[in-house]
């Protein structure tokens, strides 16, 4: 017991200073393999460093990242959503109708946004209010969701999308900086500022923590975990409007496995899959490392499927190697 | 040692001079206690006496620190739950700990069913075998039902069979007849009856009276962890009992308190809260300053109520009224919104947030006030926690330190802390010295004297007679869900409430005097 | 001697029932025995694999890593079999439940050992099995006409009636129903996922009962993987994607409890039936094969909302009047 040993009356506010905690952090490992990725690739191809690559380079997670912000919120609150990408697959496919009735690239973005809200209100009801598992619920509407695209669907797909929606998915703010680019960091500052910064946030790891003493605590659960599971929702509909934007067509096949990969991300970040901890920070570095990965592999002409061996063993070795060192540990010590 | 015994057979089990010892508490000093075949005996305490750990020891989950064990006269020691199962001794605890999903002849062999030659369970032997066991108790249900689909008191017999398969020697009861109804426990009484009969020892622990006097043959008194004394239940009646149990001076540890405010201004009113299954009719006043004891059983609806008041649950009748405006309460936050905040009892499960730190602990309910719209101000949140932190008096290394590597007292000095900074007018205090030091419960006592005395309105329910007799103004008693009586002034003994609580009706007329 | 069948089997029996009475109304060639038989035959490996995950999920577990691990062995079943043409189908068969069984031993040990979430843990084992098959070969597809007839013809071979795929799926429920029922293990596994603290207390070792559930499930996802391959004669490495989900979905539905502890080889064989039927029924009746993803969602979401109400805690009984109720 700590307290024990220090009777004091005036206790400090913190025991360590800033430095301490950055340096030991999760973040800063994460941070520190990052860099490993990005100079192995600098010398392992000659075409990484090249800007306009880079660029394109970012595609590759920027609108997973989108919904790993939120489901880093979902997650450290102690729930899950696996129906996230099927949401994708719904809300391009409602897209890619009112694309077929001429709607605007303005409409097309609200029933984007709008249908992802609806998704992530359904698996709320489910879960906040009904008490139901998130694990299972979601992997209900997993199928559910994107049943209705096939049904809508079939085998063909959407195409004929107005031009100016092309802006989203494959426009360029400045030099090669991409709108995703953009929307990317200003969803990340956002989240950052939602999950560090607020009175929700601090909610958000109360619940995850211990959920019946934050209930006790007079903190308003179910309503916090509604919100989480729209914003999910929503992200997964700003994802959509994104992935469909880029890729000019909606089949119902859209951003398929994509829940697993979002998943993968926000662990690899650092969030605790049993909920309660867990940052932005760490989940920004874990997109850049997983596409540095990607993009780097990529170059050496690594297949995609044989990534995912490298990214499963990551999300496997992050977590295993410090309880295997500590078990090894514990080992010598008796 | 055949001297104490002189009317029983010898003990299968004598404990002897043990002591344990959990940091900053001496949960056992040398106590003993004998079990001797075919005989009940009740072990007596107030809550805190020790009787649980003396279970633990019993049943391999707690090795003593000192003293010893005897089997037939052999000393023993039990390593593991399973080296006391093996060496005769069962446990059937409050909450029968056993498998919802099995069937009742799967429950009692679990772990030593008859197998085939195959090395398959033998399901017609099982069931055969528990279906003698279960003729044998009487019980009146099948053999293949599930257990889910029994009730607590089918349970307990589930258990009991499961003690007569593995053969014990020796069966603890531990408030065996606490959920049960009156026609339920009258055949618990039959089945006690039965084990006696084939020779086991019986360990009977209950807070019950009646029940003590109806089934026990001895009786051992425990207090704070001390033995206080044994012999014959035919030797001794209610009153001495009471008397050994809960004799000692409860003026030495507390806080002297002014006498309670005068003030005739009422804080909280409560009238008709009711609930389908845990509690009907509860009604009371709260006055500025005051505090009022909620005392009873373990059981009796005072945890059940507190936290329907605190909007954890929803009550089927009743209104509450602060100061003499009608509240609604339909969730924890809506309470704390009216000024009424709860200090629960499951301290590491409904109480500390633990894996948060300290400060954010105790500025969980108060963050509108230390943020700027919906934003955190760190500088803020350390300001408050420091000031409440200082008041109680927390031990800690520093503010940012997870709650969860606090000791228990200070663990609750932070829910307190908690609370105190929302400024509320309704405090509740839900066993709140329970399981921590010395120390620390002086601390908790001074404090919730000084907040009284600040005019916070106080509410504690206790199970401990001292605190309640030392801390409180005013007492309610609860019994079956229901209040038994309101005692007050020169009433408040311990003889009242433990009478009140146990339901014991007939005046004793020795004691007035 | 067999307990009869509880509620929730009898309601999702029922269920299944009168689907195919349904069906029957206007399509009476569905319900033919030899129909019937087909669409068993189709729902084969799904049974296999939900019965795997019952026991995974019952202690308290999940397994993604399903269908990656059946394609996994599938794929080196199938390269085996083109390299060693003459390899003994019975050999064939213990490769692939060997090999199935290690994949799912990793599982286990990470998840015993190591305290790894299971989740976390079979979701990186699922992308790295696929890698693998990435690797071992090379992006080819390992096609009908290089495996040995003997190799293909297995699963299809005819025994009393029912091909040996079928008769697969019968002997794992068998063998299921005998386990869980009649063993130490089964009662076990019970025990963990109902009751874990309990189950310490009555000599039972939590984490390796988990361990030796990750191994049964790898076990039958072997097997499966070979009879996959062997039947639909082809292997490559996207086969049975996406197949884990439907493997969870057939013991949601066949209201195994997510959170462990409840559940039945009844329960997660009519599951899987159920999903069969549904995506055997849909062509005949003339709607879209689309529609059955949505149909299984639905389903899943209705049984979990079912079982969760019929399973809530009841509460403490202090009052004396509320004694009545039982």
């Amino acid at each position: 017991m700590t307290d024990t040993a220090t009777p004091m009356r005036h206790v400090p506010d913190r025991l360590h200073g800033r430095a301490y905690r950055t340096l030991r952090s999760w973040e800063a490992l994460l941070l520190a393999v990052a860099i490993g990725i990005f100079i192995l690739n600098s010398f392992a191809s000659p075409y990484f460093l090249d800007p306009w690559n880079l660029s394109d380079a970012t595609f590759n997670f920027t609108e997973k990242a989108m919904i790993a912000f939120a489901m880093a919120l979902l997650i450290i609150s102690g729930e899950i959503d696996l129906s996230v990408a099927s949401i994708i697959a719904l809300s391009s496919t409602a897209m890619g109708l009112a694309a077929q009735y001429g709607a605007e690239t303005p409409v097309l973005v609200l029933i984007g946004l709008s249908i992802g809200l609806l998704c992530g209100a359904f698996n709320a009801v489910f879960v906040t209010i009904l008490g139901l598992p998130s694990i299972v619920v979601t992997i209900g509407t997993m199928s559910l969701f994107r049943g209705i695209s096939y049904i809508i669907l079939g085998d063909s797909s959407f195409q004929g999308y107005p031009s100016s929606f092309a802006w989203f998915g494959q426009g360029y703010i400045y030099w090669v900086f991409t709108v995703e680019m953009l929307l990317f960091a200003l969803i990340a500052i956002a989240y950052y500022v939602l999950l560090h910064r607020t009175n929700f946030g601090r909610a958000v790891y109360a619940i995850g923590n211990n959920p019946t003493g934050a209930l006790f605590s007079g903190i308003r659960v179910r309503r916090v975990k509604f919100t989480l599971f729209l914003l999910t929702g929503l992200m997964s509909g700003v994802a959509a409007v994104c992935l469909t934007s880029r890729l000019g067509s909606t089949r119902p096949s859209i951003a398929s496995g994509m829940e697993l990969e979002v998943v993968t991300m926000v662990v690899l970040g650092g969030v605790n899959i049993l909920g309660g901890s867990g940052t932005i920070p760490g989940v920004v570095i874990a997109a850049f490392v997983m596409g540095l990965v990607t993009f780097g592999l990529g170059l050496l002409n690594v297949p995609g499927i044989v990534m995912s061996i490298v990214i499963g063993l990551l999300l496997i070795g992050v977590i295993a190697l410090p309880r295997l060192w500590t078990l090894v540990a514990n080992r010598r010590k008796a | 040692m055949n001297e104490r015994y002189s009317r029983g057979g010898s003990p299968v089990v004598s404990m002897d001079d043990i002591t344990k010892i959990f940091p900053g508490v001496k949960a056992l000093d040398r106590v003993r206690l004998d079990l001797i075949p075919g005989e009940v005996t009740a072990l007596v305490g107030e809550n805190g006496a020790g009787k649980s750990t003396t279970v633990k020891i019993l049943t391999g989950i707690y090795t003593p620190d000192g003293g010893t064990i005897r089997i037939d006269g052999e000393p023993v020691t039990f390593a593991t739950p399973n080296d006391a199962a093996r060496a005769g001794i069962t446990a059937i605890h409050q909450e029968t700990v056993l498998f919802d999903e099995l069937s009742v002849a799967e429950n009692i062999f679990i772990g030593h069913a008859p197998r085939t030659p195959w090395g398959l369970i033998d399901r017609s032997a099982m069931h055969r075998a528990a279906h003698d066991l279960i003729e044998e108790i009487g019980a009146p249900f099948s053999t293949r039902t599930l257990l889910r689909d029994l009730g607590i008191a089918n349970r307990h017999l589930v258990a009991i069979a499961r003690a007569l398969s593995v053969d014990a020697r020796v069966v603890i009861m531990d408030e065996p007849t606490a959920a049960l109804s009156h026609k339920e426990i009258e055949e618990l009484y039959a089945l006690v009856e039965t084990l006696k009969a084939q020779g086991k020892a019986i360990l009977f622990i209950s807070h019950k009276f009646d029940e003590i006097f109806r089934i026990a043959d001895r009786y051992t008194v425990f207090r704070d962890g001390a033995f206080v004394g044994d012999g014959r239940i035919a030797d001794i009646d209610e009153n001495a009992l009471v008397q050994m149990m809960v004799g000692r001076s409860v003026e030495q540890i507390f806080p002297t308190r002014a006498p309670a405010p005068d003030s005739s201004e009422t804080v909280l009113t409560v009238e008709g809260y009711s609930h389908p299954t845990e509690f009907a009719d509860i009604g009371f006043d709260l006055k500025r300053g005051e505090i009022l004891g909620f005392y009873g059983l373990v059981g009796a609806g005072r945890s059940e109520f507190m936290q329907a008041l605190f909007g954890i649950t929803k009550p089927s009748a009743g209104t509450c009224r602060i100061e003499g405006a009608e509240c609604t309460i339909r969730s924890p936050a809506d309470a704390v919104d009216y000024g009424i905040v709860y200090v629960p009892e499951d301290r590491g499960k409904q109480g500390a947030v633990i894996g948060l730190p300290i400060f954010q602990n105790i500025t969980l309910p108060s963050l509108g006030r230390t943020s700027k719209s919906g934003f955190l101000r760190l500088a803020e949140e350390f300001a408050l926690a420091r000031e409440y932190s200082q008041r109680l008096d927390l031990r800690a290394a520093a503010l940012d330190q997870d709650v969860g590597t606090l000791s228990g007292g200070n663990q609750q000095k932070v829910v307190i802390a908690k609370w105190l900074a929302t400024q509320p007018k309704v405090i509740i205090l839900d066993e709140p010295t329970k399981g921590i030091d010395i120390g620390s419960k002086a601390a908790v006592h001074e404090f919730m004297a000084e907040l009284a005395a600040q005019g916070l309105s106080v509410i504690m329910v206790s199970s401990e007679i001292p605190e309640v007799i030392g801390m409180a103004d005013r007492v309610i008693v609860m019994r079956d869900g229901r209040i038994a009586a309101e005692v007050t002034g020169d009433d408040l003994t311990p003889e009242t409430l433990v009478r009140h609580a146990a339901g014991i009706t007939e005046t004793p007329q020795l004691q007035e005097a | 001697m067999m307990r009869f069948l509880p509620l929730r089997e009898l309601i999702l029996g029922g269920a299944v029932l009168i689907l195919l009475a349904l069906i029957a109304t206007r399509f009476p060639g569905f319900v033919a025995p030899d129909n019937l038989a087909n669409v068993f035959n189709d729902t084969a490996p799904l049974i296999i694999l939900a019965l795997g995950q019952m026991v995974v999920i019952m202690t308290r577990c999940i397994d993604l890593s399903v269908a990656a691990n059946l394609a996994l062995t599938g794929m080196a079943v199938a390269m085996l079999n083109v390299a060693m043409p003459d390899l003994p189908i019975p050999v064939i068969v213990s490769i692939a439940v060997l090999l199935g069984a290690f994949m799912g031993a990793i599982n286990g040990l990470l998840v015993w050992k190591l305290a790894i979430p299971p989740i976390v843990v079979t979701l990186g084992t699922m992308t790295i099995f696929r890698g693998v098959i990435f690797l071992i070969s090379d992006g080819k597809w390992v096609n009908s006409h290089e495996m040995s007839p003997a190799f293909t013809g297995f699963p299809r071979a005819q025994m009393l009636g029912l091909p040996v795929l079928s008769w697969a799926a019968v002997l794992t429920i068998i063998v299921f129903a005998v386990m869980m029922a009649r063993t130490p293990l089964g009662r076990s596994i019970l025990a963990v996922g109902g009751n874990p603290h309990a189950a310490v207390y009555t000599g039972i070792n939590v984490g390796r009962t988990q361990f030796v559930a990750f191994v049964i499930s790898g076990a039958l996802a072997g097997l499966t993987g070979y009879l996959w391959v062997a039947r639909y004669a082809v292997a490559y490495v996207d086969i049975a994607g996406g197949f884990e989900l439907e493997v969870v979905a057939a013991c949601v539905i066949g209201g195994i409890s997510i959170a462990g502890g409840i559940g039945s080889v009844g329960g997660a064989v009519l599951g899987a039936i159920f999903l069969g039927v549904v995506k055997n029924a849909l062509p005949v009746v003339n709607i879209s094969p689309f529609w059955q993803l949505a149909i299984s969602g639905s389903a899943i979401l209705i049984a979990v909302a079912f079982n969760a109400r019929a399973g809530r805690a009841k509460g403490r009984i202090i009052l004396k009047s509320a004694d009545v109720t039982p």
